[in-house]
């Protein structure tokens, strides 16, 4: 066995760039003590190494090493420090520029424009995607109509509790939307026209259209009952009523007459919804259609590529509409237009409306009057992030957390004074 | 990744098709690699060689490189991933790493606090598409500034066995505290505190997150500290309100646009964002709940790979992890289960039959209703393709033609004595035609399957009707 010296312990330290070892008193030219023995992991392997040396060769020096092994506190290390120093770098935002941009639609006619709206709404005409205004100015931010029906109909508790009030006066209902919750524009769906409802006449059921008109002065868009026999002759006799207001009409589908719907909005001045069930090239051919066989302007196109709700979908529906936007970023004028959100469909989650799980294995599912709003809001801006220029809303609530939010990412809101989080109580 | 093509894998590879990565070719091997599905390490031979040849293990160290993701991923704990992304938009390829949800305990609540929030964090599921969404760690606040006092409190939550979140802006309080736990994250090194802190976590190898609101010292921070090796989160801290939750998104989204189509390597490192600063807001309670739920969403979509949250009330909880596993699907699988005849609660002859689809998110829920309801049934899952059933009804892909050729594989008529199927509500316009072509009666059964226990207590076994 070879015999290590003194200088040879040194010389090992000095491998592993240590000045001093703490706890280690070194007397004479072989006494060695050292006070615990070293936590190895504690102290990073490379200076456990060289501790591990160290015992080693003042074993093999001939101490009583074992006898010290009980463990005490670690051993400092001090290493030969290195100055630290900040790498000074500038960041560089990456540049993103479109080719395309999204068409702008007015909803609403004022009187110089031959309508008896109040103010119009604006949607699209965004050059970038959602809120990126770093990108380029976002002309006009989403709004958010809320839905009104000319019956009543069956509503989770949560949302119900706020129309029961009105729900057998659709003009009522309208102006409470308007004045209490602050809907940027209405809609109003004649479902009672539905052959297995109330097969309300269409002569009768536009009346509810001009009533409305005359209640509330915003913008209005009006839905059918999704008949599509009865939808093209009704929204047909909806533009006619409403002539000049500009009107969204809701809506055309490819397995209807959206013909019939398109020259009715084209004569009256109107805006058709285009609504497919969340397949991108069912969009561009009912766009194209709409635009090159009926002649619509394409000022006065906005389109419904499907709203599923949280859980239930959402998935495919934001992907659906953020390469829709991208595609029309990129030019793809079939695609350029605004989009809508039926978000109301966040309700028909069970987890927006259930009491409670039906299952055993879940955690609790907590208080659905939080719960409900939250699934809308939730619903409603993660599609707001992809595309959508308008969102069609029930809960008063869900209504006012997302307007404050495009209002936020769209740069109108002031400064915030805050605490910084780390040390709130 | 840096690679586009599988060839330019492919050519660093053995190339001898041997088939020991459970990919019968190289070329298969590096089409999977390309698409995330397989690991270089799967290349056995090759890892084997790089061990003895150097030449080897420079191709091995060279296809690392060329494969690592855009986005660094960093791990926690012992085996929590976070970042690791490689695209901008889901829908161009997918993202990888679910979100990390870590939930706040501070070192000045009492011990029951404590304990309540920490087993909220361990205990939370919620079933989704057959399986449990769960939360991710604890994140421990040091608020007393006191190095004891934090360490006690850290010590305590390890014993949870969750990836564990330091945070202090005191080094002395994280040093102090990395002696109870392993591998956390320590957040965070700022512009003041950095040094100290680029010292712990060298000496202890632990991932750190650096924080600033200013860019320029937010990636000088990143490139110092990934210098040495360090793993990096970035804190471009989050503004709750206003116009700084507009400048913070703004911010995350330049710093992930920058790292994967400007190729910063600098601050190509997973983000963190703290909705738990609503907290900070001044508004009711009920306010801060539902902002913080806004954040957390807002930045779910956008690239949060982290985030410190504070509420555990589940009605926040239950939007954000649905929100989360929504985003973080993969858009290449199609979201289906096998067609055909599920046995539910050992049926016998006298038991429903149930029809639903094969879209997973229905038949999982129609299923798991089924289960915990303990009625027993025969349930058919019919091929529409991965559509749910109002969408298939409405598209042709639920027919009654589709329905009478699953009846007829599954041989379900075998099974039962009588002779009654029991349709979703909403396919229940499909009644008559249904009726005629497999000459069953045809029951319409509820629209939500959560209602199928009190529907089928009510309507099962069906009454006999009147014969003349």
């Amino acid at each position: 066995m070879s015999k290590l010296t003194f200088e040879d312990i040194l010389k090992l330290l000095s491998k592993y760039n240590i000045e001093e070892l703490e706890g280690v008193e070194i007397e004479g030219d072989i006494e060695i003590e050292i006070e615990g023995l070293p936590n190895l992991q504690a102290i990073g392997m490379e200076l456990g190494m060289a501790a591990y040396h160290l015992a080693r060769a003042a074993m093999m020096l001939g101490f009583p090493f074992q006898q010290l092994l009980q463990p005490q506190k670690p051993i400092e290390v001090k290493q030969k420090e290195e100055e630290l120093e900040l790498i000074k770098k500038k960041f560089e935002p990456y540049k993103v520029e479109w080719s395309g941009y999204v068409e702008e639609v007015q909803l609403g006619a004022t009187k110089k424009d031959g309508g008896t709206r109040d103010y119009v709404i604006k949607l699209g005409g965004e050059k970038s995607l959602p809120f990126y205004i770093f990108d380029s100015e976002q002309p006009n931010l989403p709004a958010i109509s809320i839905d009104v029906f000319d019956r009543p109909v069956p509503l989770p508790k949560v949302v119900r509790m706020h129309y029961e009030d009105v729900m057998e006066n659709p003009e009522d209902w309208a102006k409470k939307v308007v004045k209490e919750f602050n809907a940027d524009a209405v809609t109003i769906h004649l479902i009672s026209t539905d052959p297995l409802l109330d097969d309300t006449p269409v002569n009768e059921a536009v009346k509810v259209v001009e009533d409305v008109l005359q209640a509330v002065k915003c913008p209005i868009i009006v839905g059918g009952s999704g008949n599509k026999e009865k939808d093209p002759i009704l929204l047909e006799k909806v533009a006619e009523v409403a002539e000049g207001e500009r009107v969204l009409l809701a809506s055309a589908t490819l397995d209807m007459d959206w013909e019939r719907i398109g020259r009715a909005a084209k004569e009256h001045n109107h805006v058709v919804l285009a609504w497919t069930q969340m397949d991108i090239n069912s969009q561009r051919t009912l766009n194209r259609y709409l635009l090159k066989k009926v002649g619509l302007p394409r000022d006065s196109l906005v389109m419904d590529p499907t709203t599923a709700a949280l859980g239930y979908g959402l998935d495919y529906a934001f992907s659906n509409m953020e390469r829709a936007r991208i595609a029309a970023l990129k030019g793809d004028e079939d695609l350029a237009f605004p989009v809508s959100s039926g978000t109301t469909n966040a309700w028909g989650a069970r987890e927006a409306w259930m009491k409670e799980s039906p299952l055993e294995g879940d955690s609790s599912w907590g208080m659905r009057e939080h719960r409900g709003p939250l699934w809308e809001i939730v619903t409603g801006l993660t599609l707001a992030l992809a595309a959508v220029d308008i969102f069609m809303m029930m809960h008063p609530v869900s209504v006012a957390v997302l307007k404050e939010l495009i209002q936020t990412l769209g740069g109108k809101k002031e400064e915030v004074e805050c605490e910084d989080w780390i040390a709130v109580v | 990744m840096k690679v586009k093509s599988p060839l330019e894998i492919y050519k660093l590879l053995p190339q001898t098709n041997c088939g020991e990565c459970g990919f019968d070719t190289c070329m298969s091997f590096a089409a999977h690699i390309l698409d995330r599905s397989a690991k270089i390490e799967d290349c056995k031979p090759l890892v084997e060689q790089a061990k003895k040849s150097k030449k080897v293990a420079e191709k091995l160290k060279k296809l690392k490189e060329m494969t690592a993701p855009e986005i660094d991923e960093v791990i926690i704990g012992k085996d929590l991933k976070i970042g690791g992304e490689e695209v901008l938009h889901r829908h161009e390829l997918t993202f990888f790493n679910p979100t990390a949800l870590f939930f706040d305990v501070s070192d000045i609540m009492d011990e029951k606090t404590i304990d309540e929030r920490c087993s909220r964090v361990v205990e939370y599921k919620k079933f989704y598409v057959g399986r449990y969404l769960t939360l991710d760690g604890i994140a421990v606040r040091s608020v007393s500034n006191n190095p004891d006092k934090f360490a006690e409190v850290v010590k305590k939550v390890s014993g949870y066995g969750k990836p564990i979140v330091l945070i202090s802006l005191n080094p002395d309080c994280i040093k102090k505290a990395l002696d109870f736990v392993t591998n956390p994250l320590i957040y965070a090194a700022n512009e003041e505190n950095w040094k100290e802190m680029l010292k712990i976590a060298k000496k202890n190898k632990v991932p750190v997150v650096v924080r600033s609101k200013d860019l320029d010292m937010l990636k000088s921070l990143a490139a110092t500290f990934k210098k040495y090796e360090v793993p990096v989160v970035l804190d471009p801290v989050t503004e709750p309100a206003g116009r700084g939750l507009q400048k913070t998104f703004e911010r995350v989204i330049q710093i992930r646009r920058t790292a994967i189509l400007g190729q910063d390597k600098d601050i190509n490192c997973p983000i963190m964002v703290t909705p738990i600063s609503a907290w900070a807001m001044k508004a009711d309670e009920i306010a801060k709940i539902y902002w913080e739920t806004v954040i957390a969403s807002l930045f779910i979509v956008k690239y949060a790979d982290i985030m410190i949250l504070h509420s555990l009330e589940p009605h926040t909880i239950m939007p954000i992890v649905t929100l989360r596993a929504n985003i973080y699907t993969d858009p290449r699988t199609p979201v289906q289960v096998e067609p055909g005849l599920r046995a539910i609660n050992n049926p016998d002859r006298n038991s429903p039959v149930l029809i639903t689809t094969n879209f997973a998110l229905t038949y999982y829920t129609v299923e798991s209703d089924l289960q915990s309801s303990g009625a027993s049934g025969w349930l058919l899952v019919l091929d529409t393709g991965g559509l749910g059933v109002e969408v298939s009804v409405a598209g042709g892909q639920f027919t009654p033609e589709k329905v009478k050729q699953l009846m007829e594989e599954t041989k379900v008529a075998e099974k039962v004595d009588h002779r009654y199927l029991v349709i979703p509500g909403l396919a229940a316009r499909l009644q008559g035609a249904l009726e005629d072509e497999i000459g069953w009666k045809v029951l319409v059964g509820p629209t939500d399957s959560g209602r199928l226990k009190a529907w089928l207590e009510e309507n099962w076994p069906p009454k006999k009707e009147i014969k003349n």
